[in-house]
C-alpha cells in the first residue's frame, strides 16, 4: 500500500491538466501525474505512488543521510573507519 | 536503481546495526505503523541484526488489514451486481468477508478487476459506459489524494458511471488509540515515511509530547529502517522525546501542499471502525457532501449484512502489537495465505503474511 | 503438398530444412472455426497444411493414429506439460516455444537426451490462422534447435470464449545415457547450488505486455532448450546430484521442492542470485519478488563441492549459461527449509510461493 518507488523524470507535459510526465525507474518507463510537484524539472528524481509523484527527492539530503554514517563518534574513542568494511 | 541500492547496502546496514548494539543499555519496544516497513523488516531479516534488547512491534499499518468486515461484505454485495464493474487494488481480492471474498465473486463470473491506480478505474468508467464502475478506495493518507483526484476528475469531466467505496483511514488517531491503551509497552515509534510525505509530520509533535515518546519519520529500505531505529534508541537512551525526520530526502515538515489541498477538497474527517480494533473517533475520511453522488454506499443501497468474524482470528491483538502472529493458535495451521481467516494473513504487508512467508518464529534469531 | 507454400532459403544447402510459410487464407478462412475440430475435411486440411507442413517428418507424413518409434535399449524419461500463457505471443517467444522447450527441459533435467514429442492443441473458435501459424513456426524452430522430433499430435476446437486463444499440451520422451543418475533425493550437505543465469525474465516479459510497461530495452522471455547445456555439464562432472528448471513459482519454489524431497537444508545468499537490472526494476514497480517469478530457460544444479568450479566454468562457456553463478550450498542444519541471507546480511526463511502471484504466466 505504501509502495512508492523513486524514479527519474524524463518527460514533462505541462500543456494538459493534470500535468503528466514519464518517469524512468531503472529502465522501466511509466506515465506519472506530476501535478503535485509543480517545481519539478527534467532529470529530477521523484517518489511515485499509484501513478502520482508525491515528492521530489532532495539529493543533498540524500547525501546527508549517508554522510551521517561517517560522523558518529564513540565514548571510547573508536573511529568510524573501524565500522567501514572497505 | 539509484536512491534505492545505497539504502540496501550491506556495509551501511551493518554500521547502524553495530551502532545500535553499542548504544543500547536497556530493553526498548519500538513500534512501526506501516505495512511497507513491516514487509521490509521481515523480508530483510532486520530483527536478526538487532540486539536482544530491541523489540520491534508491528502496528496496524496495513490498510487492507484494518478495512472493517462490514465494508468487505458491502464490497462483495456491490461487486455481485450484474451492472457493476468492481475495481480494487490487488490485495483486497482475497480478504475474507463473512461468507466469501472478491476473488470468489470474480470466479463466479462477477466483473472484478485489479487496478494499480484510481485513474485506471476512472478510465475503465470512460471505456465502459454501459457499466457502473466502482473503485474500492482503501488506504492511508498516502493514497487519499490520488483517490481524491479520481473523484475530482470524474466530477469535472461529467463521468456519471463512476463511484468510490470509501474506506480511508488516518494514522495519527490510531497511534493515539494504541498509546492510550494501558496494556501497551511501546517506548518509541517509527512514523510511516510515505504517509508523512503527503501530510508532513507536524501532527506528531503533540503526540510525542503528550506521551513522552520519541517519533522518527522513517523510510522503507533496510538502511532507512536501521537508521530510524538508531535515532529512536539514541533518544531513548538520552531521555529525549521529540519528532525527528530520518527520511529527509523525501519528507518535508509540511508534507505535499497541493496533495493535501486536494485531499481536503474532496474528503472530510469522520469516525471509522478498524477491523480487529474497533471504532477510533475521527480516524477516517469520507466524501464531502459536494461529492456525495460519487459515494458507492449511497448509490448502491445494499441490505444490512450480518457480518461475523472468524472466532479463531486474533487479528486485533496482532495489529496492536500485543501478540505476535506465531502466537496465534491458528497460525500456519488453520490460517495460511491459501485459506486465510483474517486480513493480516492476506495482504502482502500484513504482519501474519509477512511472518508466514519470511520469518520463522520471530523471537528466534536465526544465527 | 497442396495449399502450403514451401520455401527453401536461397543460400541453404539442398537438404536443409525448408522454411514454412503460413497458407493464409486456408480455404478462404482466416480464422479457426468449430468445423476445424470436427474431424472432417477442414480438420484434415488444417493438419496437412499447417501442422504437418511445418513439422515435416516421416512420422507425420504417414498420418497414422500413432507414431511407431525405434527405441534403443536403456532408461527412458517421459514428461508432459500444458501451456496456457496469455498473451500467446510475447517478447522473446510464443506459447509454442514454451511448449516445446518446456518438455525438452523437463527431459533434460532427468539427464535425458530429448528424442520424440507429441503436441496437442486446443484452439479457440475465432483464433486467427496467421497467429496459429506464427506459433507453429516457432515450434518448428524450437524443435530444430533442441533436436527433438514432433511425431504425433491432436487438434480440437472449442467455442469462442472457452479457450483463451490456444492451449498446448506436449509430452516427450528422451533416452538417459548409461551412468547418468539425476535424482531429487540425492542432494547432500556440502553440495554447491548453481543457477545458470538471470532469474524472473520470462514472468516479467509476459507481465510487461499485460501491464503495458514500457522499457528502454524490451525484456524478453528466456525460453530456451537446456538439453545441450545439461549435456555439457554432465560431461565434465559425475557429481551432479540434482537438476531442475525453476518454472512456475520461480527459483524459491524449486529450491523448496528440492529441500523437501531430499530432506536437506539449503542456505542461499540473495546478493549472489543474478537478476537483470531492468527486470529488478520492473519487479519493484509491480510489487513482485523475482524469486517467485517464472523462468523458462534456466536451470538449477546441485553439484558436489569438489566439482563446483569446473561445472560453473562449463556453464559460463555455454551461450545459455554466461551469467551462471553459485548461489549457496546444502547444509545438514534446518532440514527441508531454505534459509536466505538478505543483501544486508539479515536472515530469513525463504518459503514457497503461496497463493497466486502471477496469473497465466506459463
Amino acid at each position: 500500500m505504501c509502495l512508492a518507488v523513486p524514479g527519474k523524470v524524463v518527460e514533462i507535459d505541462r500543456s494538459i491538466s493534470p500535468v503528466m510526465g514519464k518517469v524512468d525507474f531503472g529502465g522501466v518507463r511509466k506515465d506519472v501525474c506530476l501535478d503535485w510537484v509543480p517545481d519539478v524539472h527534467l532529470g529530477d528524481y521523484v517518489i511515485v505512488h499509484v501513478g502520482f509523484a508525491i515528492s521530489t527527492l532532495d539529493e543533498n539530503e540524500a547525501k546527508e543521510t549517508l554522510r551521517l554514517i561517517g560522523e558518529i563518534e564513540w565514548d571510547d574513542g573508536r573511529e568510524e573507519s573501524e565500522f567501514r568494511k572497505e | 536503481m539509484r536512491f534505492v541500492d545505497e539504502y540496501r547496502d550491506g556495509k551501511f546496514a551493518s554500521f547502524y546495526a553495530e551502532s545500535i548494539r553499542s548504544l543500547v543499555t536497556k530493553p526498548w519496544s519500538i513500534m512501526e505503523i506501516c505495512g511497507g516497513q513491516t514487509h521490509s523488516i521481515v523480508k530483510y531479516g532486520i530483527e536478526t541484526l538487532l540486539p536482544d534488547e530491541i523489540t520491534l512491534v508491528h502496528g496496524p499499518g496495513c490498510p487492507v488489514c484494518v478495512t472493517p468486515l462490514e465494508m468487505i461484505d458491502r464490497a462483495i454485495a456491490i461487486a455481485e451486481r450484474s451492472e457493476v464493474l468492481f475495481t480494487s487494488f490487488g490485495d483486497m481480492l482475497r480478504v475474507p468477508g463473512t461468507q466469501s471474498d472478491l476473488l470468489t465473486v470474480k470466479a463466479n463470473g462477477g466483473s472484478v478487476r485489479i487496478v494499480y491506480s484510481p485513474l485506471d478505474a476512472l478510465r475503465l468508467a470512460r471505456e465502459h459506459p454501459e457499466k457502473e464502475v466502482v473503485f474500492f478506495a482503501v488506504g492511508f493518507e498516502t493514497t487519499a489524494p490520488a483517490n481524491a483526484m479520481a473523484v475530482i476528475e470524474a466530477h469535472r469531466t461529467g463521468i456519471r458511471n463512476f463511484s468510490v467505496l470509501c474506506s480511508q483511514v488516518l494514522v495519527p488517531p490510531a497511534v493515539e488509540a494504541i498509546l492510550g491503551t494501558p496494556s501497551h509497552n511501546i517506548r518509541g515509534l517509527l512514523a510511516a515515511g510515505h504517509v508523512c510525505t503527503v501530510m508532513g509530520f507536524n501532527e506528531y509533535l503533540p503526540i510525542a509530547s503528550r506521551y513522552q515518546i520519541p517519533i522518527v519519520v522513517t523510510g522503507f529500505e533496510p538502511v532507512d529502517i536501521l537508521q530510524g531505529i538508531f535515532m529512536t534508541v539514541k533518544q531513548l537512551e538520552e531521555g529525549r522525546a521529540v519528532v525527528e525526520n530520518q527520511y529527509s530526502r523525501v519528507v518535508r515538515p509540511d508534507g505535499n501542499i497541493p496533495a493535501r489541498e486536494l485531499l481536503n477538497e474532496v474528503f472530510e474527517v469522520t469516525d471509522r471502525t478498524w477491523r480487529g480494533i474497533g471504532e477510533i473517533p475521527q480516524s477516517g475520511l469520507r466524501l464531502r457532501k459536494k461529492f456525495a453522488d460519487f459515494d458507492a454506499e449511497r448509490r448502491f443501497q445494499v441490505d444490512a449484512i450480518r457480518s461475523v468474524e472468524s472466532p479463531d482470528c486474533i487479528a486485533g491483538a496482532v495489529l496492536c502489537g500485543l501478540k505476535r502472529p506465531y502466537e496465534c493458535p491458528a497460525f500456519g495451521s488453520k490460517c495460511t495465505p491459501e485459506h486465510p481467516l483474517g486480513a493480516p494473513m492476506v495482504s502482502s504487508e500484513g504482519s501474519c503474511a509477512a511472518y508466514f512467508q519470511y520469518g520463522r518464529s520471530g523471537h528466534e534469531k536465526v544465527a | 503438398m497442396e495449399g502450403a507454400a514451401m520455401k527453401r532459403s536461397p543460400d541453404a544447402p539442398a537438404n536443409a530444412p525448408v522454411d514454412f510459410t503460413c497458407p493464409v487464407p486456408l480455404s478462404n478462412y482466416e480464422r479457426i472455426l468449430l468445423a476445424h475440430g470436427s474431424g472432417g475435411t477442414l480438420t484434415h486440411r488444417l493438419i496437412r497444411e499447417v501442422f504437418a507442413a511445418a513439422f515435416r517428418n516421416d512420422y507425420l507424413e504417414l498420418q497414422h493414429d500413432g507414431a511407431i518409434l525405434p527405441l534403443d535399449k536403456g532408461l527412458w524419461a517421459f514428461s508432459t506439460d500444458s501451456y496456457v500463457v496469455r498473451p500467446i505471443i510475447f517478447p522473446g517467444g510464443t506459447i509454442g516455444d514454451l511448449a516445446v522447450n518446456g518438455t525438452v527441459n523437463d527431459l533434460a533435467m532427468c539427464g535425458a537426451k530429448p528424442r520424440y514429442l507429441s503436441a496437442s492443441f486446443i484452439l479457440e473458435e475465432g483464433l486467427e490462422i496467421s497467429e496459429l501459424c506464427a506459433v507453429v513456426e516457432s515450434m518448428r524452430r524450437a524443435a530444430l534447435a533442441s533436436g527433438i522430433t514432433i511425431v504425433t499430435g491432436d487438434t480440437k476446437v472449442v467455442d469462442r470464449g472457452k479457450g483463451d486463444k490456444m492451449f498446448i499440451t506436449t509430452s516427450g520422451i528422451g533416452i538417459i545415457p548409461e551412468g547418468i543418475v539425476i535424482d531429487p533425493r540425492s542432494a547432500k550437505p556440502g553440495d554447491q547450488i548453481l543457477v545458470s543465469g538471470t532469474i524472473a525474465d520470462h514472468g516479467i516479459a509476459v507481465m510487461s505486455v499485460r501491464e503495458g510497461l514500457e522499457f528502454e530495452t524490451a525484456i524478453r522471455s528466456d525460453t530456451a532448450p537446456l538439453n545441450s547445456l545439461a549435456e555439457q555439464i554432465l560431461n565434465v562432472s559425475s557429481n551432479i546430484h540434482v537438476l531442475r528448471d525453476p518454472t512456475r513459482g520461480g527459483l524459491a519454489t524449486t529450491l523448496n521442492e528440492i529441500a523437501q524431497q531430499s530432506n536437506i537444508g539449503l542456505f542461499v545468499r540473495e546478493s549472489s542470485i543474478p537478476v537483470d537490472p531492468a527486470v529488478a526494476s520492473a519487479c519493484e514497480i509491480l510489487g513482485f519478488d523475482p524469486l517467485f517469478v517464472a523462468n523458462e530457460g534456466k536451470m538449477v544444479a546441485f553439484v558436489g563441492a569438489e566439482d563446483a568450479d569446473r561445472v560453473l566454468a562449463a556453464m559460463r562457456n555455454h551461450p545459455l549459461g554466461q551469467h551462471a553463478a553459485v548461489i549457496g550450498e546444502v547444509t545438514a542444519e534446518h532440514p527441508a527449509e531454505v534459509v536466505m541471507e538478505s543483501s544486508i546480511g539479515g536472515k530469513r526463511i525463504l518459503g514457497m510461493l503461496s497463493g497466486e502471484q502471477l496469473p497465466r504466466i506459463c
